[in-house]
């Protein structure tokens, strides 16, 4: 067995001990089904009520993902704004911190307002929750590129753009890719916020719901979903970013000499 | 600045184009020269003077050393021969234009290998084919095809054939060196500036690698600005080499080597190429003083 299988079982393992720890414990100390479900409950309230979760999954999901693209889409152009240019990059980032600083909870409320409750405000959480973190990494990306490497094309007479298309953003790919991981899980945060407060579809509003009708399993179903939800996006992600990015974590490969 | 140019200059006074040299074929004007040009660093007390004036001019086809104590401003020379930097006062011209008019193809190679750690040796060395013309205009038709056989071919010259498909951090310096003398010969250069390319490498690599820019130089015969604190390099692969002051610099000794070419390594043991590098040593000694 190899180190990485060792440990992926390993990582396995205190998964599924968790659970049975969980379930043991709540049998063990006999705690109410309305206070903590026991694994095996939820897992069976998951299978039956899987139908109707299935749609507000999508929701979800949704929301996440159309908020995501347009939040990459914003950082993206306003990260290479400002990171190509070192006055941009001064005059702007005090705003940028003041932006980002702003506990996003309390923007929702302010979308309420302005559109009404629903998928919009969730799209437009899951947006400006997730701009931050691509601006600050493009735009550092970009602004900390060697000029060694920038020197390389300019000694061949390369316009700004041929630099910014061959050295600056491929330079400033790892940078993305590392915020792209933390800006999906903020998305998704975002979504499933605002679907808590104001909105009558998503996971968020099931788990809402199911809270005051008291099916606590239900409750807990849904943060089961969100999970794997969350897991999944992140590890989308990764996957991707080593595909794109393997040369910036080349790892343990010996050098050919 | 010189007679000459000082007439033409009043002869044709609406003209951008610098004076001087540029009456006359094309190849006969000279490849790069330096007219008075002189580079200050920042301004009022704290002005650093990197280059005096300077006038420097190199034919085609020439290959021309530049050695001198360290920071006498031999590099600045070449950021300015590549449009790195602007003079603060004089010209550079270029093929007997200004350096911007792009009349000359430039190759550079830094003493730091500068690849590209995305791309593969292969895409490295092809990259000024992406960007300079006139091969720029059917890169996207022959980047798979004439143009990748082109740059397996000089890698081959190199001894880097079979490592085109590596990247830079699965090879020595020694290899990244040659693969920077490819990436910076690719599109055949009119003009080659090197920055003290075999500067971080022992002696016996950098001694191959004389021998193959050597190989290089008398197949495809550009001009070459060689920057160098080493005087046995500059004697093995130079036809001239320019002695530079202490900061602030500026040329104070300007000789042929009367050496044939190609030269052998073992030259460098021989009694007249030890007395050249000993008369150069004395010099630069002297003005460090």
């Amino acid at each position: 067995m190899t180190e990485a299988t060792r440990i992926r079982m390993m990582s396995l393992s205190l998964i599924v001990g968790f659970f049975l720890m969980w379930e043991g414990l709540c049998i063990l100390l006999n705690v109410s089904d309305l206070i903590l479900p026991r694994p095996s409950e939820i897992l069976v309230t998951l299978w039956t009520r899987f139908p109707v979760l299935w749609p507000h999954i999508l929701q979800t999901l949704y929301s996440t993902l159309t908020g995501f693209t347009l939040g990459v889409i914003i950082g993206v152009s306003i990260g290479v704004m400002i990171g190509t240019s070192r006055v941009a990059y001064g005059v702007a980032y005090p705003l940028l911190v003041g932006f980002s600083s702003i506990p996003k909870v309390a923007v929702v409320p302010i979308f309420v307002l302005w559109f009404g409750s629903g998928t919009t405000p969730a799209i437009l959480t899951a947006m400006v929750i997730c701009v931050f973190p691509i601006v600050v990494n493009i735009s550092t990306g970009l602004a900390t590129t060697e000029p060694d490497l920038e020197d390389v094309l300019k000694t061949l007479g390369a316009s700004k753009r041929e630099i910014l298309w061959n050295v600056g953003l491929p330079r400033t790919m790892p940078y993305f890719f590392a915020s792209l991981k933390v800006a999906i899980t903020l998305s998704f945060v975002g979504a499933v916020l605002s679907e808590t407060v104001a909105s009558n579809r998503g996971i968020g509003n099931v788990m809402m719901t199911a809270s005051s009708n008291f099916q606590v399993s239900l409750v807990f179903a849904g943060l089961i979903v969100l999970a794997l939800m969350g897991v999944a996006l992140y590890a989308f992600f990764s996957f991707l970013e080593s595909r794109v990015t393997g040369w910036a974590t080349r790892g343990t490969d010996i050098a050919v000499t | 600045m010189n007679m000459t140019s000082d007439i033409s200059a009043q002869a044709m006074p609406l003209s951008t184009t610098p004076p001087a040299s540029t009456s006359g074929p094309v190849h006969a004007r000279p490849a790069l020269e330096l007219q008075d040009a002189s580079v200050v660093f920042g301004s009022g007390p704290q002005a650093v003077t990197a280059l005096s004036p300077t006038t420097l001019r190199m034919d085609r086809g020439d290959f021309l050393a530049l050695v001198g104590p360290s920071g006498c401003g031999k590099s600045t020379i070449l950021r300015l021969a590549s449009s790195l930097i602007q003079p603060s006062s004089g010209n550079i011209l270029l093929g007997g234009r200004e350096a911007a008019a792009k009349e000359l193809r430039i190759g550079m190679a830094f003493q730091n290998p500068t690849m590209l750690p995305w791309l593969t040796i292969e895409k490295n060395v092809m990259l000024p084919l992406k960007i300079v013309e006139p091969f720029k205009r059917s890169f996207q038709r022959d980047r798979k095809g004439a143009y990748r056989d082109r740059v397996h071919a000089l890698l081959a010259q190199v001894g880097l054939k079979d490592f085109a498909g590596h990247f830079p951090w699965q090879l020595s310096g020694g290899m990244l060196q040659r693969a920077n003398l490819c990436r910076a010969l690719i599109h055949d250069p009119d003009l080659l500036l090197l920055d003290e390319p075999f500067g971080a490498l022992d002696q016996f690599t950098r001694e191959e690698l004389w021998q193959i820019l050597q190989d290089l130089y008398l197949d495809r015969k550009p001009t070459v600005l060689l920057v160098t604190h080493d005087l046995r390099e500059a004697g093995f692969l130079a036809r001239r080499i320019c002695v530079m002051s202490a900061r602030p610099g500026r040329v104070i000794s300007d000789k042929p080597v009367t050496l044939p070419q190609p030269r052998d390594i073992g030259v460098i043991y021989s009694p007249e190429f030890v007395e050249m590098t000993q008369g150069l040593r004395a010099l630069i000694a002297q003005i460090r003083k």
